[in-house]
């Protein structure tokens, strides 16, 4: 039997297989997301957790497990951007590049730290992987379970919200 | 021009790409994220955790002995025997 077929069949040895395959690029993709390695390989259990309780909702014959794991993986980093914990949020493990002067530098990091932090964590999610880590439309689309148009729209949104914020706190964008 | 003037495309184009360079600089893209070391005992443990699912007809089992001795009280001593 396929090894996914025995997957959905319940079959321990065939998870095993599929966790070992698939651990490192769910890992991958959930810290890009969530920019945090503790929080990333908890995520990455979190996820296969909930692939292996659905497993009877996946279809071996149709299914791309690949894309699969990657849409809840992304709905378990979105849900950890809804329910942050303080403690490790942008954490220090993927650092800013630093140039400029330093106090200057502190002062517009924790503004625009700030600002990015209080997006909405669907925008966030968007914004982090469309803006920062250059993700295409569709890709992401996929992995969030939306259309590309809509997230064309969160992006556009991110993008507002941030000028918005960023304004209030007396910062220019292109100023920076 | 004024970006006032600018087709509205144009100046979202520029706002987005304004902020991509912002905050590229802040969050740099995250190019590899290695996985420092293999989660499948972690992943075990949360298997193992998992909690204890009671099957339906077991709930039903209860029921129908709830039901059997509020209806019949009398029953309750035998099956206190028997147990």
């Amino acid at each position: 039997m396929e090894l996914l077929q025995r997957f959905a069949a319940g079959d321990l040895e065939a998870f095993e297989a599929l966790f070992r395959q698939h651990q490192r690029e769910v890992y991958a993709w959930i810290a890009r997301i969530v920019r945090d390695s503790g929080a990333a390989e908890d995520l990455t259990v979190e996820t296969f957790w909930r692939i292996y309780r659905a497993r009877q909702r996946f279809d071996p014959s149709a299914g791309n497990f690949r894309a699969w794991a990657r849409r809840i993986a992304t709905n378990a980093a979105l849900d950890h951007l809804r329910h942050p914990r303080r403690e490790t949020e942008l954490s220090e493990d993927y650092p800013a590049a630093t140039h400029g002067d330093p106090a200057v530098r502190r002062e517009l990091r924790s503004h625009i730290r700030r600002a990015f932090l209080e997006l909405p964590a669907k925008y966030r999610l968007v914004a982090t992987l469309a803006l920062i880590e250059d993700e295409p439309y569709h890709e992401i689309a996929e992995a969030a379970g939306i259309s590309a148009a809509l997230v064309k729209v969160r992006v556009f949104r991110a993008v507002r919200m941030l000028r918005k914020k960023l304004n209030s706190l007396g910062v220019e964008a292109t100023a920076i | 021009m004024n970006e006032d003037d600018m087709p509205i495309k144009i100046t979202n184009q520029k706002n987005e790409k304004e902020f991509q360079e912002l905050l590229k600089r802040e969050f740099p893209p995250i190019q590899s994220a290695d996985l420092p070391r293999d989660l499948w005992p972690q992943m075990l443990r949360r298997l193992d955790a998992q909690p204890v699912r009671v099957p339906w007809f077991d709930w039903a089992l209860v029921a129908a002995l709830a039901a059997a001795l509020l209806f019949f009280p009398g029953a309750i001593p035998a099956l206190l025997y028997h147990l």
